[in-house]
């Protein structure tokens, strides 16, 4: 087990260098660069352009900017943002609790209601319930996030004036953040109708994030219990007289958990690339919103200290994933 | 009283080819403490007959008889809960694969104790207990230290053992061992099947051996039943089924042992089990049978006598001869 926690960490530097590399060449290939941008429409004269460039350290050689961005990296200094001016490291974290608290109720939105579906669709295997499940999932994955999530806007916020349109929280409360969690700050705040209001903001961005990893997850569950359904062990739990219930959901289930956590495990990443649509659409003020802002200004320290710590996140939810594998899956944990 | 009666078994499995015949009126018979072996090819429904008395076919099986009686108790009247308090309790099976019977995520205990505490109600102290010394009674050593491994640890031989204890550890009636030694190495085969007989002698347990092993038959049973696709060709007390097959298939399975060979090559019998789509008219043996006749190829043939094995044939043999074959002018 601890070779195995080795050779996984092992894989994770050349990773970490190869997304050190791409996060410094994407912003750069995009054409324009911070200045033009932030000069916007009245221009700016090339020797202002030069002295500017000059300041911000960019006239210098390619690899020595990233060199100087990389080992700047490693000692956990992302720079100040071009904008704000403050430290990339300070804006990630103020704004990441937003992308968090969203993308784990994706998640939970997802696995709930997903594993069960994906289990009732292989115990009535060809029957229509199993049929109308894998045809809506099969709907859910190719919907576009974006149109889907302004249909639902348009029905929920617009027609039936159910759920607001944007952000985290109605305009009427106002409070210090603590966690960063609105749920969890709203609480806190005591004030009446507060955590209300953040369940209501949440419910379309969770519902809409967290369609596609509920549809790969509906299916990966379906077909995992169906091959584990078919198994030897499953007709011995039901020699044994266990019931039905028990049969699928503890000695099948088991099973078929092992490839849908690696499912759920890849689809973080998923999940933090749809954030960034999802945020856009509702103005929800996370990471994902606050990169593309970031793209749009050529704000070069941000985009790439956003795409590091995101691309960093998703290899330790990678890392922790295989870890709960070797938990689930005994013949993994006793490797040696 | 009969502690297993099947009367008229028979299974139907729905295909895309339409519906498929597995057993074909089968009838069996079983005393409290009798050793009965099934005995037929790979694809004569030993197994399917078996799964369908204890209820674990798969819906697209239809499961009809006559009578399907175990301990008084008939099986196909009994709901779905009821049947799950017989079966895994009173009626246990254990099966070819043990390495892939076994679940690979569950330590031997959990699969162990489990089935004491749903059926026994067994406190957790108390299946421990228990579940060490069914571990010791099929001959595992360390028995403690097993209730923690996993079934990937264990060998071959060490799961049919664990599966042989998980059978027996609500004392069944009945013990269903389907080709319990198959994937066994042959050292290994012996002794599974020694364990097997013991416990069911100091138990009391009525053993069904499912077999295509006509030595694991000699060794072990008392009766023998010979099927062929889904029919029961002929059953006969084992040393009178070696010393005077009556159907024309036992005397050719027996005429296929190794150790009866008397010619330099080993007599075989052509052609495989009928399947769904070359099911012979009249006696289903008839195209792989040296005896049969147009009669054999037109008519099924009808249940002769018991003191002729109730062999299902138009021509029983005696002492190796047809009765009443056009060949050879004997009558009986």
């Amino acid at each position: 087990m601890f070779q195995f926690l080795l050779r996984r960490i092992g894989l994770i530097i050349p990773t970490f260098i190869g997304v050190t590399i791409a996060a410094f060449a994407f912003i750069r290939v995009l054409p324009g660069d911070p200045v033009e941008l932030m000069a916007g429409e009245r221009g700016v004269s090339p020797e202002r352009h030069a002295a500017l460039m000059k300041q911000f350290g960019y006239d210098r050689p390619i690899w020595e900017q990233y060199l100087d961005y990389f080992f700047s990296a490693l000692q956990g200094d992302l720079g100040n943002s071009l904008v704000t001016k403050k430290p990339v490291w300070d804006e990630f974290f103020t704004l990441f609790p937003a992308t968090l608290e969203l993308s784990i109720c994706a998640i939970i939105f997802a696995v709930f209601i997903g594993v069960p579906a994906g289990i009732y669709a292989a115990t009535r295997r060809g029957s229509w319930p199993d049929q109308a499940i894998m045809g809506t999932a099969l709907v859910g994955y190719s919907m576009p996030i974006f149109w889907w999530g302004l249909l639902l806007i348009i029905l929920f916020s617009g027609t039936l004036g159910w759920t607001p349109v944007s952000g985290r929280i109605s305009l009427l409360y106002f409070f210090k953040p603590v966690t960063g969690f609105m749920l969890i700050d709203s609480l806190l705040s005591g004030q009446k109708g507060a955590f209300s209001s953040a369940v209501s903001h949440l419910i379309l961005p969770t519902i809409v994030l967290g369609t596609i990893p509920l549809a790969v997850v509906a299916r990966q569950t379906r077909s995992a219990m169906l091959e584990v359904l078919s198994e030897d062990y499953v007709r011995t739990a039901r020699a044994k007289g266990m019931s039905p219930m028990r049969v699928v959901g503890v000695h099948a289930l088991r099973n078929a958990m092992i490839p849908v956590i690696t499912t759920i495990g890849l689809q973080v990443g998923v999940l933090l690339a749809g954030a960034i649509l999802t945020e856009t659409i509702f103005s929800w003020p996370g990471i994902g919103k606050w990169m593309v802002d970031s793209i749009f200004r050529r704000d070069y320290p941000s985009v790439q200290g956003g795409l590091l710590m995101i691309a960093v996140i998703v290899m330790t939810v990678n890392l922790i994933v295989d870890l709960l594998y070797g938990l689930v899956n005994p013949r993994i944990r006793h490797v040696r | 009283m009969a502690l297993l009666e099947i009367e008229n078994l028979t299974v139907e499995f729905a295909t895309a080819g339409g519906a498929f015949r597995a057993v074909d009126g089968l009838s069996l018979s079983l005393d409290a403490s009798d050793v009965l072996a099934i005995v037929g090819e790979s694809g004569s429904g030993k197994s399917v007959a078996m799964l369908a008395m204890m209820g674990l076919l798969p819906w697209t099986a239809t499961v009809t008889a006559d009578r399907l009686n175990f301990d008084g108790k008939d099986l196909l009247a009994l709901s779905a809960r009821q049947r799950r308090q017989v079966v895994g309790k009173d009626i246990a099976m254990i099966f070819q694969e043990p390495m892939s019977s076994l679940n690979p995520c569950f330590t031997v205990g959990f699969q162990l104790g489990e089935a004491l505490k749903v059926h026994l109600g067994m406190s957790r102290a108390e299946c421990k207990a228990r579940s060490i010394e069914l571990l010791d009674l099929v001959g595992i050593p360390a028995p403690e230290k097993r209730l923690s491994a996993f079934p990937h640890q264990l060998s071959g031989g060490m799961s049919q053992r664990v599966m042989i204890a998980m059978a027996i550890s609500c004392n069944p009636k009945l013990l269903v061992a389907d080709e319990p030694t198959t994937a066994l190495d042959v050292t290994i085969q012996a002794q599974i099947l020694d364990l097997l007989l013991n416990l069911q002698r100091e138990t009391d347990m009525g053993l069904v051996l499912i077999t295509h092993d006509m030595g694991v038959v000699a060794e072990t049973a008392q009766r023998v039943s010979v099927q062929y696709a889904g029919q029961k060709v002929e059953e006969q007390p084992v040393v009178d089924l070696f010393s005077e097959p009556h159907h024309p298939y036992t005397a050719a399975l027996l005429a296929a042992l190794p150790e009866r060979a008397t010619s330099k090559t080993l007599p075989s019998i052509p052609g495989v089990v009928p399947g769904q789509f070359d099911r012979p008219d009249g006696c289903l043996f008839s195209p792989r049978c040296g005896h049969a006749t147009d009669r054999c190829r037109t008519q099924s043939p009808t249940r002769a006598s018991a003191g002729l094995g109730l062999a299902f044939c138009h021509y029983p043999l005696v002492k190796g001869v047809p009765q009443n074959h056009p060949g050879n002018g004997v009558t009986a």
